[in-house]
């Protein structure tokens, strides 16, 4: 006798877990691992101590020692062997442990990573994935609380995405790693581990496409563009000025190389105010990009210069200073009644 | 004759020689013995008078290397230093935009290049247009780069040839890379030698002071990785000697990394052929990587937009005649008979041939389209792209048959 056929909504839950972004890019990283076995995970403790950040916890055990990679410690020869095992066909998939130690691989990023394709004119690809730990706000020393994703957005043929939430997380890893353009996957390393994050993933869902941007928050007074670690605190911010009958659009950039400003564009032409928000410094970097864009596409619509709450234009501070330097719910606040007050 | 420790290290005090404004002769006298002694563990199987050298560790490499062999040897270097000189005098008359030579290192490139199979992998610089050669590229293929209508030509994949890498060294990483997953695929140390492979990249003196040569090293040896580090010592990072880069012979560095160093008289083609032989074989057979240190010398500048009349001597070049690798090999087929003057007539005319064929092609090459601009910078093309390049299209169409 055949067993009854679960119902749609049985399999849903079967396939949904509620977890923090850290698991679901652990999920992801799986996942990805058991549906192609050309699938590395490469990194400086990524094997037994499975991450700094425990991302890739597991996964060697699992999958053994050929298939997740405790390398040695230079990160351009992360970054380079990935190069040289991703022509061979693979999809290697790199960890720098902070994003402030990327910089000895800046040259095979940019040098060999981001042109393979375009000197072959696609005779070769280099589907690399390469994963950084980013952003502020965890109390560390020098070195631990960047955000240079706009120097890597810089770079044609290259493709930057940050997650902000764990579906994103998850699906995010996974079409990074299907691409057959280089990604580098910019995770909020803040936001790991945060409990209030958690969220439902579920794994049979049809998910959004890597590289667009998302209205996550509707509203019409203004609108707020934010991405990885400063999207929780955009959403905080139209929390707040909800209560005060203030109604702010959010809109989650999720890709920062290309950027998909469509749904900006879109929003600003309604609301006519915008305040981009990143802990990243300001000068010539991706919230300038925003803003130019912005005045190129929605002039006649915009009411208000558009306002950019971001890190200062100073090397990251000291953390006991570092609350002075990140974007707050009071910062952004504060652009957005500069916007609505012009 | 001094030692090569003793040339490559200055006597305590004496400072380095090349930061003096101008060094003294005894200094100079230094330099010109630094760049043609090889030391006394070089390794050499034919002599530059044309005298064949037994060896007994490397001879066993050579046996099918018969007389007629030898000649296909030096049909290919002819070929390829005439390719190279006709590519470097179109230069000289602005069909190129630059021409990187590689005279005198003709051996080196040949040697190691006849040394692979079809299914080793090779990752060159942006010299190796001999190795090229060897692996089936058509020279022609090599010339968009240098005319810049292109940045690289050939299919990786068919002809086992990476792309020329330009950024000094990175290509050694990518290599290392490379070989890790010819491993990973199980293609090393199998039963069957047929089933194995390799990967040999090339790089000069002026790269082993690179962090990604050092990293190249480190991970190729922590992984056992089956990889030849073949580093043409020419003696030049254009205008800086040897001894800016290192104290010690550059061959004897693989000790620091565990694996075997060796250094070839990169000036002998049976020498560098037979060396590359053995060290493949021992990457093939799980004991790699290797360090081949070819000591051979840079004839002519290192572009053509270089002078190297302002940093070095004409004795040196002088010198360096002497070894030439062709003519070794001329005197060694004519001293051991059974090689006519037609041999070496038809190859003369043969090369004569290809360089005018390079000629033609070169001179007749159109430049690419605006568009090529545009294509495979993504496998996923953003929107904004093909938006930009729709637009700059138009943009140049607005010209057509207008007046500008």
């Amino acid at each position: 006798m055949a067993a009854p056929a679960a119902s749609p909504v049985d399999t849903q839950a079967a396939n949904t877990q509620t977890m923090t972004i850290g698991k679901a890019l652990n999920n992801g990283l799986r996942a990805a691992m058991e549906a192609d076995p050309k699938v590395l995970v490469m990194g400086e403790d990524v094997g037994k101590l499975g991450g700094v950040f425990r991302v890739t916890d597991g996964l060697q055990k699992d999958f053994g020692e050929h298939r997740v990679l405790d390398t040695p410690l230079a990160e351009s020869g992360i970054v380079g062997t990935a190069i040289g095992l991703a022509v061979r066909g693979f999809r290697p998939v790199c960890e720098i442990q902070f994003e402030g130690f990327i910089f000895p691989a800046f040259d095979q990023i940019s040098s060999q990573l981001a042109k393979l394709r375009y000197r072959t004119q696609g005779k070769l690809k280099a589907p690399v994935v390469i994963r950084v730990p980013f952003g502020g706000g965890i109390g560390a020393v020098e070195h631990h609380s960047e955000s240079p994703e706009s120097l890597f957005s810089h770079i044609p043929g290259l493709k930057v995405v940050s997650c902000s939430n764990p579906v994103d997380a998850y699906w995010m890893m996974r079409q990074a790693i299907s691409s057959d353009d280089p990604v580098m996957v910019f995770e909020p390393k803040k936001l790991y581990h945060s409990s209030a994050l958690k969220a439902p993933v579920d794994t049979t869902a049809t998910p959004d496409p890597l590289h667009s941007s998302r209205v996550v928050r509707h509203g019409d007074a203004a609108t707020i563009a934010a991405y990885g670690p400063s999207l929780p605190v955009a959403l905080d911010a139209a929390t707040a000025a909800q209560e005060e009958g203030r109604s702010l659009e959010v809109i989650d950039l999720r890709t920062l190389s290309p950027l998909d400003l469509g749904p900006v564009f879109e929003s600003v032409r309604r609301t006519g105010r915008l305040v981009v928000v990143s802990e990243a410094s300001s000068e010539v970097s991706l919230t300038s990009e925003v803003a130019a864009r912005v005045q190129q596409e929605c002039f006649y619509s915009l009411e208000a210069p558009v306002q950019r709450v971001t890190g200062f234009d100073t090397p990251y501070p000291p953390a006991k200073l570092e609350e002075h330097f990140l974007p707050d719910l009071d910062r952004v606040l504060y652009a957005v009644d500069n916007a609505l007050e012009w | 004759m001094p030692s090569p420790e003793q040339w490559t290290r200055p006597d305590p005090g004496a400072g380095p020689a090349a930061t003096a404004a101008q060094p003294s002769p005894e200094q100079v006298i230094a330099g010109l013995r630094a760049t043609t002694e090889g030391g006394a563990e070089l390794t050499q199987l034919l002599t530059p008078e044309g005298e064949r050298l037994a060896d007994s560790r490397f001879d066993p490499y050579l046996a099918d290397i018969d007389a007629e062999a030898l000649r296909g040897l030096y049909r290919d270097m002819v070929l390829v230093r005439r390719a190279d000189r006709e590519s470097n005098a179109m230069q000289r008359q602005g069909q190129l935009g630059i021409w990187v030579p590689l005279l005198g290192q003709e051996a080196a490139q040949v040697g190691s290049g006849r040394a692979l199979r079809p299914a080793d992998m090779a990752f060159p610089s942006y010299r190796e247009h001999g190795v090229a050669y060897t692996r089936g590229i058509d020279f022609r293929e090599l010339l968009g780069i240098f005319r810049c209508t292109d940045h690289s030509g050939w299919d990786p994949a068919e002809y086992g040839f990476h792309p020329y890498t330009i950024v000094i060294g990175n290509q050694v990483l990518n290599a290392a890379g490379y070989a890790m997953g010819q491993k990973f695929d199980g293609k090393v140390g199998n039963a069957d030698d047929a089933e194995n492979e390799a990967t040999i990249v090339y790089f000069g003196d002026g790269a082993t002071s690179q962090g990604d040569v050092h990293e190249g090293f480190v991970w190729g040896a922590v992984y056992d990785a089956p990889v030849v580090y073949f580093c043409q010592n020419n003696q030049w990072a254009i205008s800086e000697p040897t001894e800016r880069q290192s104290r010690l012979p550059l061959y004897q560095r693989a000790r620091g990394y565990g694996f075997p160093g060796i250094r070839v008289d990169g000036n002998d083609v049976l020498a560098c052929l037979a060396v590359t032989r053995w060290a493949l074989d021992e990457c093939r057979h799980g004991n790699g990587p290797v360090l081949i240190e070819a000591f051979t010398y840079r004839m002519d500048a290192h572009t053509t937009t270089d002078d190297p009349t302002r940093y070095r001597l004409s004795d040196e070049l002088e010198a360096w005649k002497l070894k030439d690798p062709i003519e070794r090999v001329r005197a060694h087929l004519a001293r051991a008979g059974g090689t006519e003057q037609d041999f070496f007539d038809g190859v003369d005319a043969e090369a004569d041939e290809f360089a005018a064929q390079l000629r033609d092609f070169c001179f007749t090459m159109p430049d690419p389209p605006p568009e090529r601009i545009f294509s495979e910078v993504y496998a996923d093309t953003p929107a904004a792209l093909d938006a930009q390049r729709e637009e700059y299209l138009n943009y140049l169409a607005g010209f057509a048959g207008g007046e500008h």
